[in-house]
């Protein structure tokens, strides 16, 4: 059990450590573009991808580097990514937001890569797979028409995908109550697509609710959703928070996955991992901005 | 099944996918309203879903999904093939095909590949009115990564006949994502054999890239000299070639008919090398005239031959919609008339 605690909780703290350099390197000029981290959605990524088995296929979008580190991605190759070095994931091609490697992609536009992961769950069930697709959304999507398009043919033909819909209740700088009119769950049950809702930042909870869903969608080649109540911590990309300050204290104070796995550690225990993930993500970073700049 | 002779262009595409399925495992067909008896709108996939039922899905009225859906099937190893049942739909499809199909194997850094084809009809003179009767295939001719085919009504030396073939190729061998422009009068045209040629030679360039498809220059035979290029593809090509024949035995105009079938990426060094002679372009299309495929082959002919080119012209169809009536369409969109009134003035 301890053991299990601590390999989620190094998981979260890498995310954290990633983005957090990533952001204090920002202004050095040394990254280029635009990016959106995952911070306070580190454990939705890591409960979920937990359960992963070989040939599962996550799709992802523009928050997508806690994503990415928890399905098994290389740090040092996405600092690379985000410098535009070669020896980055897409060889600096793709950036921040087109990540792929192995069977993890992401891309930038929102609501397509819904349409594109129901398509690959397809597939996979075509060619008499096992395989299960995950496909990260946020509450920001449901405003893009391909998004219910996509939900329609995800039941009609039975595609074995997972749907989880991080709400952290705002999109961009719009808060959902002025972008999502109804009812979330009901636009999943209405197309007959059983719907977990969880309220939280534990990613022990996740991670429980997570294994049963994927079992069932491997088991029955059929879809789940799962909507997660989550908070983003920061920013939507470098500095655009319109949100108060009382608000992101509120969030820090209640919803920091950090804080809630942290505590079942040890504070020895936790002190010890913080400084290894802390070394390793900075080693990563070094590694990355060492490496060669000449493209082949 | 015993492969019957395909007569017209609509035969042809249709045992192209019958081809298609039979010999790739991976090819598989998505659109609206294909099963059988009805065969999707304009019968290209006729008898494809009681050959091959597993393979054959019929869709919800769903453009952008079922392309986005067919991009996801092509990433994990399958040859998608999606009809739009009128070509006016693909602005649906737009997002889909330039932001995800076409970016992915570049963005990815050549990580994936991306093997979808997209047919679709153009095209109007059939009263549809003015939202399923456009041409608007020229808003895709310029998308990296996309490559847009145009298949010409001939037999050529294949059994299937070439739009058959063009498309058997698009489904089972090309590795990217192509759109594959149909045009509604086009499916009804009878395939052109060496007997409906007699007069004419016909010669076959292969356009640059591992499919090399073909690009075709004709000539009518004991003719002088070509004093004017004319340049046209789909449905338009059998209008200039209509125009050809007359322009000689009516006018004495004597031209030389260029017709790709590779529309994009844009490759029309034969057309350069007819141009070395006649020193004329006529280009002809039948999508709108205001920065569409002419404008782009003036450009790129100017470019390649300077003062050599002496002069060029484009015809198109007049704005602002393709009428639903019969004489207000026939106003609007180019014909066999115009080609050879405007070639007639350019000499």
């Amino acid at each position: 059990m301890g053991d299990k605690a601590e390999v989620l909780y190094r998981q979260i703290y890498t995310i954290r450590c990633f983005e957090n350099l990533l952001l204090e390197k920002f202004s050095s000029g040394i990254f280029r573009g635009t990016t959106h981290t995952s911070l306070g959605q580190e454990a939705n990524a890591v409960g979920v991808l937990s359960h992963l088995l070989d040939g599962d296929i996550v799709v992802s979008n523009h928050r997508c580097h806690g994503h990415f580190l928890a399905y098994g991605g290389d740090p040092q190759a996405l600092f690379a990514e985000l410098m535009g070095k070669p020896s980055g994931i897409c060889g600096g091609v793709g950036g921040s937001q087109h990540l792929h490697w192995r069977n993890f992609y992401s891309s930038g536009v929102q609501g397509g890569t819904v349409a594109m992961a129901t398509g690959m769950a397809l597939a996979e069930k075509f060619k008499g797979n096992a395989s299960v697709v995950i496909d990260f959304m946020g509450d920001g999507t449901l405003g893009e028409g391909i998004v219910y398009e996509s939900l329609n043919m995800v039941s009609l033909w039975g595609a074995p995908l997972l749907i989880v819909l991080e709400h952290n209740h705002i999109a961009q700088t719009t808060p959902s109550h002025l972008a999502v009119a109804g009812s979330i769950l009901q636009r999943f049950e209405a197309f007959s697509i059983p719907t977990t809702w969880l309220d939280c930042s534990d990613v022990l909870a996740i991670q429980t609710a997570a294994g049963d869903l994927i079992s069932t969608v491997r088991s029955q080649q059929k879809p789940q959703a799962l909507i997660i109540e989550t908070a983003r911590l920061g920013t939507h990309s470098k500095g655009d928070d319109t949100r108060s300050s009382q608000e992101l204290d509120r969030l820090w104070a209640t919803r920091d996955p950090v804080a809630i796995q942290g505590k079942r550690l040890p504070q020895d225990r936790r002190e010890v991992i913080d400084q290894q993930v802390e070394v390793t993500v900075q080693a990563a970073f070094e590694g990355a901005l060492a490496s060669e700049e000449v493209r082949a | 099944m015993t492969v019957p002779t395909p007569r017209t262009v609509l035969d042809s595409l249709n045992l192209g996918l019958h081809q298609a399925l039979q010999d790739d495992p991976a090819a598989l067909l998505i659109g609206e309203d294909l099963l059988d008896p009805y065969g999707g709108a304009f019968k290209v996939s006729h008898g494809l879903s009681s050959a091959f039922p597993e393979r054959v899905w019929t869709t919800p009225i769903s453009e952008a999904g079922i392309t986005g859906i067919a991009g996801g099937m092509a990433l994990r190893g399958l040859h998608p093939v999606v009809e739009i049942m009128f070509g006016d739909f693909s602005t649906l499809i737009a997002d889909q095909v330039i932001n995800h199909l076409a970016k992915f194997h570049a963005m990815y850094h050549g990580g994936v590949d991306v093997p979808v084809v997209i047919r679709t009809p153009m095209g109007g003179r059939r009263g549809y009115g003015p939202t399923h009767s456009q041409s608007l295939e020229k808003f895709f001719l310029g998308v990296p990564g996309l490559t847009v085919l145009a298949p010409f009504h001939i037999q050529g030396e294949q059994s299937l006949g070439v739009p058959g073939q063009l498309l058997y190729q698009a489904v089972t061998a090309h590795n990217s994502p192509l759109f594959f422009i149909e045009n509604k009068l086009q499916y009804t045209l009878k395939l052109l054999t060496s007997e409906n040629l007699q007069e004419f030679t016909v010669l076959t360039h292969q356009t640059p890239g591992a499919q090399g498809f073909p690009c075709y220059q004709i000539r009518l035979d004991g003719a002088p000299t070509a004093q004017l290029t004319l340049a046209a593809y789909g449905y338009m090509a059998h209008l200039a070639l209509e125009a050809m024949l007359r322009l000689a035995y009516e006018e004495e105009i004597f031209c030389e008919l260029l017709v790709p079938t590779q529309l994009a990426p844009f490759e029309l060094a034969p057309l350069a090398t007819s141009l070395q002679t006649t020193g004329r372009l006529l280009a002809v299309e039948e999508g709108t005239r205001p920065l569409g495929w002419g404008a782009e082959v003036l450009a790129r002919m100017a470019e390649a031959l300077g003062s050599q080119l002496k002069q060029a012209s484009r015809l198109a169809a007049k704005g602002p919609v393709v009428p639903a009536a019969a004489d207000l369409e026939a106003a609007c969109l180019p014909s066999t008339e115009d080609i050879i009134q405007q070639a007639r003035e350019m000499m």
